[in-house]
């Protein structure tokens, strides 16, 4: 009762939904007023308004389900803690394991990119002497394939992590829980985008011998680094933390290089500051681990329809939401819209490939390109362009997240927790900003862009929580 | 003095945001002191040669937030606590700044709008129920505007709507007044003692507009929707008005305007009334009012009459009848216009926008001369074959569906009944053309314009018949169409204006009956 009395006692606040002449009289007379810009839910679809109504029906258990959800994910404080090798810290990792990035795909299903990765790691782990041994061993069964994001993992393009690999240990210091991600090798011909010459193997084994216990000493003398603090100020700074990582790239190396001086062996010292000084997306595979840390926290809360994962293959997009478990709900992978380095086209590109939707789905990459006015030119558009997409994500959003602010937007929290109902009932998909990599193992990246998820997944995911709703 | 404190850990925030918010916080009451600071080593040393430097805050890290206020009163110290939490959680943006986007959905607007308490809704009525649902469970009132939605989903809604305590005004209500704030199509009315509950927009909108003219104002007026008192609905959301009113404490005293109601609802209505601890006036057009009579709660046949019944209860007088010729003398000017007209222009012919206009109208002139057509009759065998052509006396809702399926309200677009007034001007058998004119927001920007300009068309091209045209302008001078200069376009061209639309039925009723006492 308090409610509607609430209204009569006024001051009436009216949200305006139709007639948009009815807000404009209401603001004529100094009411305050909302107009919303309504188009039929679902674009129209009757099956789909009809399933969101029927999913209405039990908004109260969504809403505090993804309360909870929320909670959890602004609660987390993700903190890079440890390097290891990928078979002696990821739980569950086997030996004969390789892990991809996107959702589940077999060997003989995997695009150029990918399979040139497996056949570069399965050579860096000495399981196979060249491409042609390695590609009958994968395609010999003895392999066991499986998607990073099933092991609390995240890695970049074909997101390759194979045993003897190491990877960074984010721990989400909130819940407890860890998150990994491999090393980032810099542009070119780098093995997640394919490439397995031998010089890509040699640097492999570099970064596994020089570069990751060097950071691993540093990192330990530091005491960890906060990632929350550091993603926050390079957000400040003109990253959105996925396509641009410049500044926090440059925070990380700032902050590790006093220990760095002090615990890297004198001779290696100059190796180890050139590769991170020349490689400016070192970050993004820590970015992406803090983000998996932060959102396996929310995941698994039963009712709730945070997406906890986007992620790609290379073949298909696959999206999971915290209350419907482990199941990928997939949509063929669309191509990336965007420009290309000089000699390219978008006939050499690969379908939308990597785990580092990730940042997107935490609220950084596309949700936050308000940050980063400066990514508008890689991916071809203007300042107020990245404006209106971070705007826009807040229509698909469940919260906006006060610890990652956008100096553009007024110090305006970051969208925040992509929620399958509203990306059903609005029709706008999750934008994501993206590099493009070509179809062909081991050529690299080739240009950069934009992506929408499908919204066959979210319809897929919409399906399901009404099933298990009724 | 009291000190309280916060500590948000490893919560980065930019020093300008910062101190923009610590200033805020200092303008709060009772806030003697406030920082919202980085808690770096810098900080904390200017904390504590201000006396603020508590021992938490001076354990907190740099990377940690904290938020520290010195008040008169702990509550006043929690309070600023509070408000610099939610104000960390907000945009700075400067108006202007960036193209502001509208939000897409109800859920983001009301997160862009906080303390926002009504939905007013009016998408189309496949997807209203849903629009509605949603702004329930997002703890909104709902003035659903929009038509077409079942009763399975009106029944549904308002029991939610009941359990929750909001209120559920609609679907298809047309007018609402809450706190001063007309809503939709409504009249710009004084504020006053009077609060009404109605099943009827139109009849909401004649009843503020003549309690103005009466001399009192309206607390609130709230729709409920024209199906509410169906016993499927069972009266929830008159009720539930009925209690709002009977509690706010601007409402002295209480107008239910309702439609013919089921049996068990009515009942339950009048058995509420009977104990509301305020004066009621029931008004129950085309309904038996002696039901209300027996019931003890005051009744009222008109529009007309519950409003100068409500209006002598709010200046604590007695609830008698509206006196004759209350609004004036009008016989000579019902004299002159009979004696313009031929011996067989004998027929009445109304032309309304509002359909409870034409109810109210249909009442009185059935009394004075008997059947009256209609495409809403007051019986169900008046009713016109084809509601697009008038037989005998006819009033016509030119709002009801059949004439809107598809096209705007005639409230908004004039036409419909521009052409129905030519084609009531082309018969010779017409002597009085009744119209009502609704202004107010929403309604067309100059209704009064658009019918003196049909009439002087319709003369030009039917110069030997000459009908009397009335109306009756329910309007106020503070409606974006003021009163007056209505009534002058209306005067301009001929037409006879009335003050209230049952005076304008009696007017037309009158004219008619001399006319046939002079035939005779």
């Amino acid at each position: 009762m308090t409610l509607s009395r609430d209204l009569i006692n006024g001051p009436v606040k009216v949200v305006n939904v139709g007639l948009e002449s009815f807000a404009h009289d209401l603001t004529s007379l100094g009411v305050a007023n909302i107009h919303v810009e309504w188009r039929p839910p679902a674009n129209g679809d009757p099956h789909l308004v009809r399933l969101l109504a029927l999913i209405e029906e039990n908004i109260d258990v969504i809403n505090t389900a993804n309360q909870k959800a929320i909670n959890r994910l602004l609660e987390a404080q993700p903190k890079l803690i440890d390097v290891k090798l990928a078979g002696e810290v990821i739980p569950g990792f086997e030996g004969n394991m390789i892990l991809h990035s996107g959702p589940p795909i077999t060997w003989s299903k995997m695009c150029g990119p990918m399979r040139g990765a497996v056949i570069g790691a399965l050579i860096y782990e000495g399981l196979a002497d060249n491409a042609e041994q390695a590609e009958k061993l994968a395609a010999s069964g003895e392999i066991k394939f499986a998607p990073c994001h099933e092991y609390s993992a995240v890695g970049p393009m074909s997101g390759i992590i194979s045993a003897s690999m190491p990877v960074f240990v984010v721990e989400n210091e909130a819940a407890g829980n860890r998150a990994y991600s491999n090393f980032n090798e810099g542009l070119g011909k780098v093995l997640r985008f394919g490439a397995n010459s031998p010089e890509i193997i040699e640097r492999l084994r570099w970064i596994r011998d020089v570069l990751a216990p060097a950071l691993r000493n540093a990192i330990l003398a530091c005491g960890g680094v906060d990632l929350k603090t550091l993603t926050a100020k390079a957000l400040q700074m003109g990253d959105e933390c996925h396509n641009r990582n410049l500044a926090a790239t440059s925070l990380l190396t700032r902050t590790l290089m006093p220990a760095l001086v002090k615990t890297c062996p004198p001779n290696k010292l100059e190796e180890v500051a050139s590769f991170l000084a020349k490689n400016d997306h070192f970050y993004l595979n820590i970015s992406m681990a803090a983000c998996k840390a932060i959102l396996d926290a929310a995941h698994g809360i039963p009712g709730s329809t945070l997406v906890t994962a986007m992620a790609r293959n290379g073949v298909e997009f696959g999206i999971r939401v915290s209350g419907l478990g482990n199941e990928w709900f997939t949509a063929p992978a669309p191509y990336v819209k965007g420009l290309y380095f000089p000699g390219y086209n978008d006939e050499d590109a690969n379908p939308d490939l990597g785990d580092s939707a990730i940042t997107e789905t935490c609220g950084l990459g596309g949700f936050a390109m308000a940050a980063a006015p400066a990514i508008v030119q890689f991916v071809g558009g203007t300042p107020q362009d990245a404006l209106n997409y971070t705007l826009e994500m807040y229509n698909i959003t469940l919260t906006s997240n006060p610890a990652y602010t956008i100096p553009n937007l007024g110090f305006r929290p970051t969208p925040t927790g992509i929620d399958v109902l509203k990306v059903v009932e609005t029709g706008i998909n999750p934008i994501i900003n993206t590099g493009i990599a070509h179809r062909e193992a081991g050529v690299g990246q080739i240009g950069a862009g934009l992506v929408r998820a499908p919204m066959e997944c979210f319809v897929a995911a919409l399906h399901r929580l009404a099933e298990t709703i009724s | 003095m009291v000190i309280r404190w916060l500590i948000k850990p490893k919560m980065y925030q930019d020093s300008v945001k910062l101190m923009k918010l610590s200033a805020e916080l200092r303008k709060q009451d009772g806030v003697k002191q406030a920082s919202v600071i980085m808690a770096t080593e810098m900080n904390k040393s200017t904390l504590q040669d201000i006396g603020m430097l508590v021992p938490e805050v001076a354990a907190a890290n740099a990377d940690d937030l904290a938020i520290i206020v010195a008040a008169d009163t702990e509550e006043q110290a929690q309070k600023a606590v509070e408000l610099a939490e939610k104000l960390l959680n907000r945009a700075e943006v400067q108006q202007g700044e960036t193209k502001q986007q509208f939000p897409k959905t109800l859920r983001s607007a009301v997160e862009a709008l906080p303390g926002a308490n009504l939905a007013l809704i009016s998408v189309p009525g496949t997807y209203a129920a849903a629009e509605a649902l949603k702004a329930l469970n997002l703890g909104l009132n709902v003035h659903l505007f929009s038509d077409n939605v079942t009763l399975e989903d009106e029944v549904r809604l308002k029991q939610i709507g009941t359990k929750k305590g909001l209120l559920v005004m609609g679907p298809d209500c047309g007018t609402a007044i809450i706190d001063g704030v007309p809503l939709a199509f409504a009249n710009v009315v004084a504020r006053g003692k009077i609060g009404i509950v109605g099943a009827s927009g139109t009849g909401i909108q004649e009843a503020t507009v003549l309690i103005e003219r009466l001399g009192g104002g309206i607390s609130h007026a709230i729709g409920t929707g024209g199906r509410d008192l169906l016993d499927e609905v069972g009266g929830q959301m008159m009720l539930l008005g009925i209690e709002l009113l009977e509690e706010d404490p601007s409402t002295e005293v209480i107008l239910l305007i309702s439609k013919p109601a089921g049996p068990r609802t009515a009942n339950k209505i009048l058995d509420r009334v009977k104990q509301c601890k305020k004066p009621v006036v029931v008004n129950l057009l085309k309904g038996d009012l002696n039901t209300i009579k027996s019931a003890g709660v005051v009744g009222a046949a008109t529009i007309e009459d519950a409003a100068y019944k409500a209006v002598a209860l709010a200046n604590g007088e007695e609830a008698v009848a509206i006196p004759e010729n209350y609004w004036g003398d009008y016989s000579k000017q019902i004299a002159v216009l009979e004696s313009q007209l031929r011996p067989n222009q004998r027929y009445i012919r109304g032309l309304f926008t509002g359909g409870t206009l034409a109810d109210e109208a249909m009442v009185i002139l059935s009394d004075i001369v008997g059947d009256i057509f209609s495409n809403i009759p007051l019986k169900p065998e008046l009713k016109l074959p084809s509601a697009r052509k008038s037989h005998k006396h006819t009033i016509v809702d030119l709002g009801d569906d059949e004439f809107t399926r598809g096209r705007p309200h005639p409230m908004i677009d004039p036409l419909p009944r521009n052409e129905r007034l030519m084609q009531e001007y082309a018969d010779p058998e017409v002597g009085v053309i009744l119209c009502d004119v609704v202004t107010g927001y929403g309604s067309h920007a100059d209704p009064a314009g658009e019918l003196a300009r049909a009439v002087a068309r319709a003369r030009d091209a039917y110069p030997s018949n000459n009908p009397a045209v009335i109306a009756f302008v329910c309007g106020t001078e503070a409606d974006p169409q003021p009163l007056s200069e209505q009534v002058k376009a209306l005067e301009k061209e001929g037409i006879f204006v009335l003050p209230s639309n049952a005076e304008a039925a009696r007017a037309a009723g009158r004219i008619i009956k001399l006319h046939e006492s002079r035939r005779v």
